[in-house]
């Protein structure tokens, strides 16, 4: 049997970072295969090449055994590939029939919008896939679960015989994931042929045929699901790759300073609890969409907890505002360091000055030459690279630009320092930086928070880790237990082995 | 219930609330002369708004309309002096506001300039182009042709030509919006510029395409002011843009793209339009007319504020987020 | 710990030749040459108490561009600077019928200035509103106010003195407009260049998610500059009157959108993040100069009109165009 659609030694980097090195998959009509890999294993990259959105460097790309190009968006479509992703895009105030059949709607013989046929079409499709969904009814009005039903129509609605399913299941319930499962066999009874990408074991057991595994950016290896168990995948996934190692801990915890009781949001997450200590470095696992971001976010002032308590060296501290976490000793680097880190059309000297004024001026007034002075100081300590300090923020790679927002906060002498995912999506020599410099930060007796998504990163920097799952907490891993399968178990609410 | 969430429905109630409590004091109000009369006079706004509204939902605006209007309406002034028949002077009526929505749409589109610098820059423009061409004298009645100052007041089945176009207008744009491939790519392309570029469309081109069907309706408008109030000078519909932006926003359209009707950017000309006819009746001095309107904006976007509020991420159980 | 890395430089260019290449640079320039050209198409150019005569044309609108200009920067505008000064000079109009006296007045004119960035902030930075349409709104409240007040009437005989804000000169050929322009202008530059404040400006513009993830009160910043576009309207809304000796409705008509030409042709970006006082200050006198030279040369105002309207599309399309955009 051939496969509908076969890459073969793509590659495809960004400065700094090779993000697939040479990776093959190969994906077969009316089969399911899962692509399998952690985060930053290249599998979003991936499906971006496989929907036309980047373009490799190296490798081909063949649709029954004729080489193709994927040039545009547009081009991949007309190929036949398409994509559904987590947050599904499509356009809120139109129909559920109009986003269906969006670009291509049937028309009258007056050439105008055929709506009858349309709607029809839009029933016909969604039957097809058995969603009973009325076809008048406004996208915004939807759930998450039934969106994802209407970009599934959609994707048949073109004849796509490729369909790229990423991550579907991280935002629905138990239920609508049943639903899914049912959808994805009648895709397969169609022939289409399936990308599944998923971090839940479980799922991936239930409904994939074959499976590829991806490992920074590279492929690890592929087979039949049937001739696979989870450890193997799990080891696949997780087996350490050579070249991180990260630096010596000095373990000198001191005593509680950060302390979350009964913790609790409407809809975000409910119950947490847990004390961080003076050196300790605290690994927050889960999966995407666990909640690990909302409760830091509460911390820092984002957003307004229901129910809890926050006591910082045991004096109870209300954070209404990120101005008020900062002056408690709070601060926080975040996962999305282009919208909430960075200042891009500013100077460096003035984003790591930013939260400072205070200090480096003077009633209000600025101090340039104290503002280069705790620039210099900072950004030195992270190894910054940077032809000058007044060089625009925006210019420089996203490592650097990392690196410029953690010199930020610790030039403001938090208590407390919270790292959301503080690697993702920058080069080696920028990982080993923070790495290393986390490591002298907790040394020096800060407290320090990462959450992070990556098992190398959480085993090899954090003195105990919390896992969550949808919202709570679900396990607190120390010592010998530190091991990847605990966590990817934990996370992923599989049993342990025996 | 769900009848109620429906904004149009909400404005229309209002608007016939407005109606009734006027009709109680003053029945005459009530009378269809004095209604059609109330939409006659309000139909240069119902097309203006349907223009705008188009520009709005793109993520754009054109406060350029009232100075195109103006323009539109001196030359057509001016060509009816010359001898022009008048079928030509209404196309090249509005074939001259196409044009000046064109500039407006090319520097949006292959400039990339906010619109709202460009229609700020080109209301100045074509209005002060209009002086350059008359020396700022004006056109009286008695230098237009009566065919040319008798088309909009001439009554069709009860109803004045103006009022007719307006229909016509409302007719052909719910068409174009609901029914046409080109319709739903305004609402797209102002609702998720992104996911648009995907599903293979151009974004400054349907910019484009918006402020030249903005300018023609303001052009075709030009011609019906000057011809209905037999007068053209430099400052007619002056500050008109402001009413016409007034209208889109009480009827829903939502200035960030993506969202309205032509039913609510219509009702919302009404709304506005009830008043004006109104206050004179009740013994209201016109000089409220201003600030009502101007509060008027201000309940309607807080309003649309707090409709779209969006909830946020749920990531809890259901029957857990209950608690 | 190990201080590793190498000492990065703290600039780059030296402050002069990044001036030569800025856009300050070019306004001087066109300045220097509307300066040139005016004093060689008319010989009652060159004479100070004429220069200084050309000051009113730009000095209230600049006192008002000021603080649009840090508002534009932080990313919000405000349409209804106008209709503040028909409400203010409204408000003083009423005051001086009750017999308030010149310092009375002043006080009921900032006031009632404040009073209205207070709403337009309230509902911006309070409800989070779009700053383009609640302005569009409370221009048409506020000059409707007036509307309610006056309607085709207006209000005349100030007291004496108070003609001093729009007619008094502090020294020479100096206005006392002249000279609180200068004052406002060195007063903004400071508040823009030299304190956190101006650098929170700055951030918000930028991208204010960043910068209310930096600890930035990002809702008291742009509520704290509604207040300030309110007061500089306030300002000139006394200076005109004074100057004017009378409020109508009507006064100050269009002002917003020469303040809004004044600010973007003076380099600040209609989508915020950047800009500078001084290069609003050269816009000023150029506008000023360019309406003065058109008066001497018998011009009317709405072709200076035409004229500004190609200068506002024309400073960011030429360049736009050259870069091949």
């Amino acid at each position: 049997m051939h496969p509908v659609l076969s890459l073969r030694g793509i590659s495809k980097s960004f400065p700094g970072v090779k993000a697939l090195q040479g990776v093959q998959l190969d994906l077969y009509a009316g089969q399911v295969t899962a692509l399998i890999g952690e985060n930053g294993a290249g599998k979003s990259t991936i499906v971006k090449v496989l929907t036309g959105i980047y373009q490799p460097e190296e490798g081909t790309i063949d649709i029954d055994g004729t080489p193709t190009r994927f040039a545009t968006a547009q081009a991949a479509a007309r190929a036949g590939v398409t994509a559904i992703h987590q947050e599904t895009v499509l356009f809120d105030e139109l129909s559920v029939a109009e986003n269906i059949w969006l670009g291509h709607a049937p028309r009258t013989r007056l050439g105008l919008i055929d709506r009858r046929a349309m709607r029809d079409g839009a029933k016909r499709l969604l039957d097809s896939i058995g969603a009973t969904l009325d076809p008048d009814l406004r996208l915004g009005d939807l759930g998450i679960a039934s969106k994802h039903l209407v970009a599934i129509a959609r994707a048949l609605s073109t004849d796509a015989r490729v369909v790229i399913l990423d991550e579907p299941t991280a935002a629905l319930s138990h239920k609508e994931i049943h639903e899914l499962y049912e959808l994805v066999e009648t895709l397969k009874a169609q022939g289409k042929a399936i990308l599944f990408i998923s971090h839940k074991f479980d799922e991936v057991f239930r409904i994939a045929d074959r499976y590829t595994v991806f490992r920074d950016g590279q492929f690890v290896g592929e087979g039949a699901m049937a001739d696979a168990t989870e450890d193997k995948l799990v080891q696949m996934m997780v087996g350490r790759s050579v070249d991180q190692i990260f630096p010596p801990r000095s373990h000198n915890i001191g005593d509680p300073v950060l302390t979350v009781a009964a913790y609790s949001h409407p809809t975000e997450f409910a119950d947490i609890n847990f004390t961080l200590h003076k050196g300790e470095i605290l690994g927050f696992y889960g999966l995407v969409g666990a909640g690990r971001s909302e409760v830091m976010q509460a911390l820092f002032g984002i957003t307004t907890p229901s129910r809890g308590a926050v006591r910082i060296d045991g004096q109870v501290r209300v954070i209404r505002s990120t101005h008020e976490a900062i002056a408690a000793g709070i601060v926080y680097v975040p996962e999305d360091r282009g919208r909430q880190g960075a200042i891009r059309g500013l100077p460096i000297f003035q984003n790591v000055t930013l939260p400072s004024l205070a200090r480096t001026g003077r009633s209000g007034f600025l101090r340039l030459a104290e503002e280069f002075h705790l620039s210099r100081d900072y950004t030195q300590r992270l190894d910054l690279r940077a032809s000058s300090l007044d060089q625009e923020l925006g210019l420089l790679s996203g490592g650097n630009q990392q690196k410029v927002v953690i010199a930020k906060w610790l030039a403001t002498k938090p208590r407390v320092i919270i790292l959301d995912e503080p690697t993702k999506g920058i080069d080696i020599g920028s990982k080993a930086a923070v790495h290393e410099f986390m490591a002298e930060l907790a040394a020096e007796g800060l407290a320090v928070i990462m959450v992070s998504s990556e098992i190398p990163e959480v085993l090899g920097m954090s003195d105990r880790v919390i896992v969550m799952r949808e919202g709570r907490i679900i396990d607190e891993v120390t010592g010998v237990r530190m091991t990847p399968e605990t966590l990817v178990r934990a996370a992923a609410g599989i049993a342990e082995a025996a | 219930m769900t009848l109620l969430k429906h904004r149009e429905v909400l404005l229309a109630l209002a608007i016939g609330l407005l109606v009734w409590l006027v009709a109680i004091r003053f029945p005459a109000f009530l009378q269809p002369s004095s209604l059609v009369n109330v939409f006659n006079d309000t139909s240069p706004l119902i097309l203006l708004a349907i223009g705008q509204m188009i520009v709005i939902l793109t993520k754009c605006i054109d406060l350029s309309v009232a100075a195109n209007l103006a323009l539109c309406g001196m030359v057509a002034a001016l060509l009816n002096g010359s001898g022009v028949p008048l079928p030509l002077i209404l196309a090249l009526a509005i074939a001259l506001g196409v044009l000046l929505g064109a500039v407006n749409g090319l520097l949006v589109w292959k400039l990339e300039i906010p619109s709202i610098v460009v229609t700020l820059g080109t209301m100045t423009i074509y209005r002060g182009t209009i002086f350059l061409m008359t020396d700022g004298a004006w056109v009286n009645a008695h230098q237009m042709s009566s065919d040319f100052k008798a088309l909009p007041r001439a009554v069709i089945l009860g109803l004045p030509v103006m009022s007719w176009v307006a229909v016509a207008a409302i007719i052909v744009f719910t068409v174009l919006l609901t029914r046409t491939p080109l319709g739903r790519a305004f609402y797209a392309v102002g609702g998720n510029p992104h996911a648009a570029v995907y599903t293979g469309m151009n974004v400054g081109h349907t910019q484009c395409l918006a402020f030249m069907i903005s300018g023609g309706l303001a052009g075709l408008t030009g011609y019906l002011w000057v011809a209905r109030y037999a007068v053209a000078y430099v400052d007619i519909a002056d500050g008109f843009e402001l009413s016409v932006v007034a209208a889109c926003v009480i009827g829903g359209v939502a200035i960030a793209g993506g969202a309205g009707s032509i039913a609510g950017a219509v009702l919302g000309a009404l709304f506005l339009g009830v008043i004006n006819n109104a206050l004179p009746v009740v013994g209201i001095s016109p000089f409220w007319q201003m600030a009502i309107s101007g509060s008027a904006i201000v309940v309607a976007v807080a309003f649309n504020a707090a409709q779209s509020r969006t909830p946020g991420r749920i990531i809890l159980k259901p029957q857990e987020a209950a608690r | 710990m190990t201080p590793a890395g190498r000492s990065i430089p703290d600039r780059l260019q030296s402050r002069r030749t990044r001036a030569l290449r800025s856009w300050e640079m070019i306004l001087l320039v066109v300045a220097v040459v509307v300066f040139i050209i005016n004093s060689f198409a008319s010989p009652y150019f060159l004479n100070a108490w004429n220069l200084s005569d050309a000051t009113f044309n730009f000095t209230e609108k600049a006192m008002i561009a000021f603080a649009m200009a840090m508002l534009i920067i932080a990313g919000e505008i405000d349409l209804s600077v106008a209709s503040i000064i028909a409400l203010v000079s409204t408000a003083m109009g009423l005051a001086m019928q009750a017999g308030a006296g010149v310092p009375l007045l002043v006080v009921i004119g900032l006031g009632t200035g404040l009073l209205c960035g207070a709403v337009n902030g309230f509902l911006v930075a309070g409800m989070g509103l779009p700053s383009i349409v609640v302005t569009i709104g409370t221009m048409s409240l506020f000059r409707g106010i007036s509307y309610i007040v006056l309607g085709d009437q207006a209000f005349t005989g100030y007291p004496d003195g108070f003609d001093y804000f729009g007619q008094g000169y502090v020294w020479w050929v100096f206005s006392f407009e002249l000279v609180l322009f200068a004052a406002m202008a060195v007063a903004f530059w400071v508040l823009l260049h030299r304190t956190s404040f101006g650098r929170a400006v700055y951030a918000i513009g930028n991208n204010a998610t960043a910068a209310q993830f930096s600890g930035i009160r990002v809702a008291r910043v742009r509520f704290i500059l509604f207040l300030l576009t309110g007061l500089t309207s306030g300002i000139a809304a006394i200076c005109l009157t004074s100057r004017l000796g009378s409020t109508r409705p009507s006064i100050a008509t269009g002002f917003e959108l020469e303040v809004v030409t004044m600010v973007v042709l003076g380099g600040v970006s209609i989508l915020g993040g950047s800009g500078s006082i001084l290069g609003v200050v050269l816009a000023a006198f150029i506008m000023g100069m360019v309406t003065f030279g058109f008066g001497l040369l018998n011009v009317p105002g709405i072709v200076m009109s035409i004229f500004l309207g190609l200068l506002l599309i024309g400073v960011i399309a030429v360049p736009r165009l050259l870069r091949g955009k």
